[in-house]
């Protein structure tokens, strides 16, 4: 093999540089693909006003909770509770407006950000201080808190009317033709993704996610990071039960049943290896506009309802054993580079 | 984290299980929620009324009926019931409500098979079993209780579409579960009514939001998306209405795709008020649930059996007759508009 590349950087860096950058202009490139397909079968899927709209906005909640999701994950832990978290800020959401008339609407979204955070702090230290592997752990608060959420629900239910009209109106809004709930996921993520690629903080998940020994014998506060990680996923998946409410007007004791595994697998789906350390935000949050864009645009491509899941099951399978040969690339490289030296 | 879970001791891991089964089983539990009855009433009659699932306004109805009814002839009335409508997440219910030797056993069946097993087991313990709204296969209960003909709702959806699309265009359906018996039953009837009465009306697309208001909402969104000169939306599921017509009044195709199907009066009346939804239709769920009440206290007491011909007192509904496969038949479906909306009130 000859030395093409200029050793600038070790070689470490560079294959992984190249693998990150594939990875999601790979699943960019499904995402601009689909949407093609889906336009020249049917020009409304992009041009109408409400094709246009709901191509954006429809991702925009899940790309929240996938965020959320992709800092825990990076971590080298899951949260599996994110969906009950959701659904039971949603039900709170509802039951504010009802319990409380005339509630400030940005009261409510405190209230709802809040009430996940704290959620998350419980799971985080769970996970970083009793030690229990955040699967077994957030897989108890999901059920925890969907039974809460059904024991507070009971058989009632939030209805459209019972949220006020401008609160019902964020839900589908534009603003310069951008829906609101859009902006707020788009700044969400631009925020968080700052945070993780450019700040020392932010690198330190990815220390700990890929070796969580190395990290604690470096000096990295591994439990706080831990926590913070939880705290901001729960936060999100709040903040995304606010915007449910917001969107879909009706609330059961049910709703984002099935969310936690959406969002893990959008998270996978954009890259970020389910055994931490790697992948960007950037890539989970593509992640979950491929996922649900898929879901709208198989129906226009002909395929039958059915065959949706299994397709999603496909891609992220696809999207691990991509994972895997990028990883088993990587190593080789590697080991030549040590060879040659 | 996969790799760490191996690295605890075994009985870390034995003990992390158990407290994950034990936090499963408490969420299960209180899924039980709702107004659990007692049951220790003592030789009295209990009935138990399993709903599809819960938070769903339809079964709230209903199962007030039921109570009303039970409380009219002095029985212990009780509500359980999963969170989501899916084919299995009942069998654990009908297992407990057997256990604690409930009389009567009322249930909308989320699948005709899969539940069976377990009905089989409570009625060999003696718990007598209703269906009602949605019915298993006969072998597997005493009576369905029918809220309206299959061909009587077919052919009401049908003609509100019709009226309101001007009788010709393209019409799609939007379903619950693909798996949903009475569902099932209705889209293939007004398959024929649609092919032998209006013949300028074509069905697209059946598509199913499984009872779930965010996937009824997405699917009504790829809907209008898939079919440009949609001209109008079936809907056979309180839910699935409410989603559709949640979606449209905020959608550029409101006024224009024409929406029906069934509906509760509660959740459709600002759709009616707004002008997205002309009419739609329903029997009264109230009264179904207080007819599968009266018909299971008439097989506790033994006045039934199930056969064709048995005939029951229905308190305030009147007598009722058992039709062939056990099968009695509530009435015609209602219509509701923007004139009677007002008047009801679940």
């Amino acid at each position: 093999m000859t030395t093409a590349a200029p050793p600038r950087q070790t070689p470490r860096f560079a294959a992984l540089g190249r693998g990150l950058k594939v990875r999601e202009l790979g699943i960019l490139l499904a995402l601009v693909l689909i949407v093609l397909a889906a336009t020249v079968r049917n020009p409304s899927f992009l041009f109408s006003a409400d094709g246009y709209r709901d191509l954006l906005l429809t991702p925009s909640i899940l790309l929240l909770v996938a965020v959320g999701q992709a800092i825990v994950i990076i971590t080298r832990n899951v949260d599996l509770s994110v969906g009950s978290t959701l659904g039971l800020t949603a039900y709170l959401t509802g039951r504010l407006f009802i319990d409380v008339p005339g509630i400030p609407v940005i009261v409510v979204f405190a209230a709802g950000i809040l009430f996940g955070a704290v959620i998350g702090f419980v799971n985080g230290a769970l996970v970083a201080y009793a030690g229990v592997p955040a699967l077994v752990i957030t897989l108890g608060t999901l059920y925890i808190l969907r039974g809460l959420n059904v024991a507070w629900a009971g058989s009632d239910r939030i209805n459209a009317s019972d949220l006020p009209r401008d609160f019902r109106g964020l839900g589908t809004g534009q603003i310069a033709t951008i829906p609101i709930l859009t902006i707020i996921a788009v700044l969400v993520l631009i925020a968080a993704a700052f945070y993780l690629r450019n700040t020392r903080g932010g690198r330190e998940f990815y220390a700990i996610g890929s070796d969580p020994n190395a990290a604690r014998l470096y000096g990295l506060r591994v439990n706080r990071r831990i926590i913070t990680a939880f705290v901001v996923g729960g936060a999100l998946a709040g903040l995304a039960g606010v915007l449910y409410a917001a969107r879909y007007g009706t609330v059961s004791s049910g709703a984002g049943t099935g969310w936690e595994l959406q969002a893990v697998g959008a998270a996978v789906i954009g890259g970020v290896a389910i055994s931490g350390g790697s992948g960007t935000l950037w890539g989970a949050a593509i992640g979950a506009f491929l996922l649900l864009t898929i879901n709208r645009a198989l129906p226009i491509l002909g395929i039958e309802d059915f065959w949706q899941r299994a397709v999603v099951g496909v891609l992220i399978i696809g999207a691990i054993v991509l994972d895997r040969l990028l990883a088993l690339r990587q190593s080789r490289k590697l080991l030549e580079a040590r060879e040659t030296e | 984290m996969f790799q760490q879970f191996q690295r605890r001791g075994r009985l870390a891991a034995i003990a992390a299980v158990t407290v994950t089964v034990a936090l499963a089983a408490t969420g299960c539990s209180s899924a039980g929620g709702g107004g659990e009855g007692g049951g220790e009433g003592g030789g009295d009659t209990t009935i138990t009324f399993l709903p599809k699932n819960l938070g769903n306004p339809y079964f709230d109805t209903s199962n007030a009926g039921g109570q009303e009814a039970v409380e009219e002839f002095g029985g212990t009335f009780a509500e359980v019931g999963p969170t989501e409508a899916t084919p299995t997440s009942q069998v654990s219910f009908i297992q407990t409500a057997a256990q604690q030797g409930t009389s009567a056993l009322v249930i909308s069946a989320n699948d005709p098979t899969a539940i069976g097993d377990a009905l089989q087991e409570a009625r060999d313990a003696g718990t007598k079993v209703v269906t009602f709204d949605s019915d298993t296969d006969p072998e597997f209960r005493d009576i369905f209780i029918n809220q309206a003909s299959a061909e009587g709702i077919a052919k009401v959806q049908v003609d509100l579409i019709a009226e309101q699309i001007g009788d010709q265009g393209q019409v799609a359906i939007l379903s619950a579960s693909a798996n949903a018996t009475n569902q099932n039953a209705w889209i293939e009837l007004m398959q024929e009514e649609l092919e032998a009465n209006h013949p300028n009306i074509e069905l697209v697309d059946v598509v199913y939001g499984d009872d779930d208001d965010q996937t009824s909402f997405d699917r009504t969104a790829a809907l209008l998306q898939t079919y440009p000169d949609l001209a109008g939306i079936i809907s056979p599921t309180t839910v699935g209405i409410a989603a559709a017509a949640r979606y449209l009044s905020t959608s550029e195709f409101k006024g224009q795709v024409a929406l029906t199907g069934l509906g509760t009066p509660n959740q459709m009346r600002e759709y009616v008020e707004d002008g997205t939804v002309t009419a739609f239709a329903l029997w009264n769920p109230a009264d179904l649930g207080y007819l599968a009440a009266y018909a299971a206290k008439a097989l506790v007491d033994g006045d039934i059996t199930g056969e064709e011909g048995d005939t029951f007192e229905a308190g305030k509904l009147g007598e009722y007759e058992v039709g062939a496969d056990g099968v009695v038949l509530l009435g015609d479906p209602f219509e509701f508009n923007a004139d009677n909306i007002g008047d009801f009130d679940f």
